[in-house]
């Protein structure tokens, strides 16, 4: 029977979660049971209506398993969307607080919903489908462990929707980009774990001798994720029946427990996985190898080396010993280095090939990518910097430099990604439009533009407002004076919030069409280059 | 295992091997003859589809 111990499994979980929601002793932990009870039932009766009983297809152990990384792509473009439009959201609640819908859509619940809705579904579920596709290529076997891969995908959605639908509960740990609390912790380690069996698996397996170094990078970023998430969510439950746990640290080395897990959320997450991506896709697009393969590998090694000490300098002038907080500055200094080595490395890859830039916009989004990620790890290192950080620190310059990094690097690679891997995925000729993808670049593009240039005036802006003194040592502004101040730049914010939205949806709609089978009817991208002619209409003679 | 001993520990015996693990990572890549294998290793990604 098809899917048999997957429902028998999956229908005890569903009544585990009934049971919870029963005997919880608390209302948010009731409410989030009957959430997973719905989750997981729902779940199961789909796989009910699709079992068979059908003897089963053999499975081609030579042919690449596709399946989870298709759901992986759409999961990608779907939650991207999810998180960006809160996102817009939420930039429009700071600029009009009437928007905040009290109790479960008001800012303090929503703007973690964003944060993990762009970082983890939406980023996680590009690195998960970009990963597997990638092991499978460069090593050329089929992903470890049959239906591991099925469990991961779908253990991960669910992490998700726990993850959300607790923020909006009201269920939250308060540590930065590790809301959720112990028991979605738990669930996630699993996965987690399941993922790194998975994808170690298939590189144990494969049939092409050295390890791709795209692979180091995602390999990197599964290990040290688990090693963070589970230090940084070591908590103690006040009930197994209940939401709430305490940390297993105190003071100041909570904090710096929380930041040195938020950083390497930045440095493993958001950079390593993202990096073991541009390794293979722009190669990959640009039809080269990359640039120098050597300069890859100290890439890695030096990024790893350096990032894991960096996370100190979200705590300056903080309880945090001195010695620690200058550490952190050092080392984000040092990062400075393997950062723009790899930018390097990215860009030279398209040495002798700049033409492409001009008729390929996949290429030219993944250029855009590299060069965002070279901007703001020249700003990262800088805000590091105690003087700089006195001035930045708290105010919406944080911000900008996060977007940044966020909507230029980590966006705008995986949507590079995504348009090469979607007609690759469903056996498309070409992607239904490249125009569109031309649209999507631009407005992606200047709507990060807007966005940073915004959120760097703003952001120096409060800052100088917030120490300036008058001549008696009195503080000049009051707090709400900065925050009126603002509301200019919030509004600006939010329409460049919004114009990337709208590449993202456009996005959709292509990516959509795609997978549909449909082309668009357009004049190709690469326009009709014209006849080479001689630089000076004398040299016709001499020739 | 107390605070001060993991502190003096960290900045002497652990970053000695931490670096000098590094180092040999570095000199392992930039070996001679590392070049050509470096270089097959970079095709990798267009062999395959």
């Amino acid at each position: 029977m098809k899917f048999g111990t997957e429902i028998v499994l999956l229908s005890l979980f569903a009544f585990a979660a009934l049971v919870a929601a029963g005997f919880g002793v608390d209302e948010p932990f009731r409410q989030h049971m009957w959430v997973l009870f719905f989750a997981v039932a729902g779940f199961t009766a789909i796989l009910l209506r699709n079992t068979e009983f059908k003897p089963a297809v053999p499975i081609d152990p030579a042919a690449f398993m596709d399946g989870p990384i298709r759901y992986g792509a759409v999961a990608t473009v779907f939650w991207g969307v999810v998180g960006m439009l809160v996102g817009v959201v939420i930039a429009l609640q700071l600029a009009y607080p009437d928007l905040s819908v009290e109790p479960w859509f008001n800012f303090g619940r929503l703007r973690p919903l964003h944060t993990s809705g762009v970082v983890f579904a939406f980023g996680g579920n590009a690195l998960l489908c970009t990963s597997l596709y990638v092991v499978q290529r460069t090593c050329r076997a089929r992903l470890f462990g049959g239906n591991l891969a099925w469990f991961v995908f779908w253990g991960y959605q669910l992490f998700i929707v726990m993850a959300a639908t607790g923020y909006l509960l009201g269920i939250t740990e308060s540590r930065e980009y590790a809301e959720p609390e112990w028991y979605v912790d738990l669930w996630l380690t699993m996965v987690w774990v399941a993922y790194l069996v998975l994808f170690l698996g298939t590189i144990l397996k494969r049939r092409e001798p050295h390890i791709y170094v795209a692979n180091w990078f995602y390999l990197s970023f599964i290990v040290t994720i688990a090693m963070l998430h589970v230090i940084n969510n070591l908590s103690m439950p006040v009930s197994f029946v209940g939401s709430k746990s305490y940390s297993a640290f105190s003071g100041v080395q909570d904090a710096l427990t929380q930041w040195w897990y938020g950083h390497n959320a930045v440095g493993f997450f958001l950079t390593a996985g993202f990096l073991g991506m541009m390794y293979y896709f722009v190669p990959k697009q640009a039809n080269r190898p990359v640039y120098s393969y050597r300069l890859s590998i100290i890439h890695f090694w030096a990024l790893i080396f350096l990032y894991i000490w960096a996370g100190p300098h979200h705590l300056h002038y903080t309880a945090l010993p001195d010695w620690a907080q200058t550490l952190g500055m050092a080392f984000s200094i040092m990062l400075w280095m393997p950062s723009w080595g790899g930018m390097i490395n990215g860009l030279m890859t398209l040495s002798g090939a700049w033409d492409k830039l001009r008729t390929d916009p996949i290429i030219r989004m993944m250029v855009m990518a590299i060069a965002f990620y070279g901007m703001s790890t020249f700003e990262g290192p800088m805000m590091s910097i105690k003087a700089v950080n006195s001035l930045s620190h708290y105010t919406d310059w944080t911000i900008g430099h996060v977007h940044s990094g966020a909507l230029g690097w980590v966006g705008m690679i995986s949507f590079g990604a995504i348009y090469f891997m979607v007609p690759k995925l469903w056996n498309r000729e070409r992607l239904y439009s490249l125009r569109l993808v031309n649209w999507h670049f631009w407005l992606a593009t200047l709507g990060i533009v807007v966005y940073a240039a915004v959120m760097w005036v703003s952001g120096v802006m409060q800052g100088l407002m917030w120490r300036e003194y008058d001549e008696q040592g009195f503080l000049v502004f009051s707090f709400a004076e900065t925050v009126a101040a603002m509301h200019l730049y919030y509004i600006m914010r939010a329409i460049g919030g919004a114009m990337y939205l709208s590449g993202a949806l456009i996005m959709a709609w292509n990516v959509t069409m795609t997978i549909l089978g449909y082309q668009r009817e357009e004049k190709p991208m690469p326009r009709p280059i014209a006849a080479v002619r001689p630089a000076r209409s004398g040299a016709r003679k001499w020739a | 295992m107390t605070y001060n001993f993991m502190r003096a520990f960290a900045d002497t015996w652990g970053l000695l091997a931490m670096a000098l693990f590094f180092v040999g990572c570095i000199t392992f890549a930039l070996r001679p003859g590392s070049r050509t294998r470096a270089d097959e290793a970079a095709q990798i990604p267009l062999k395959d589809d």
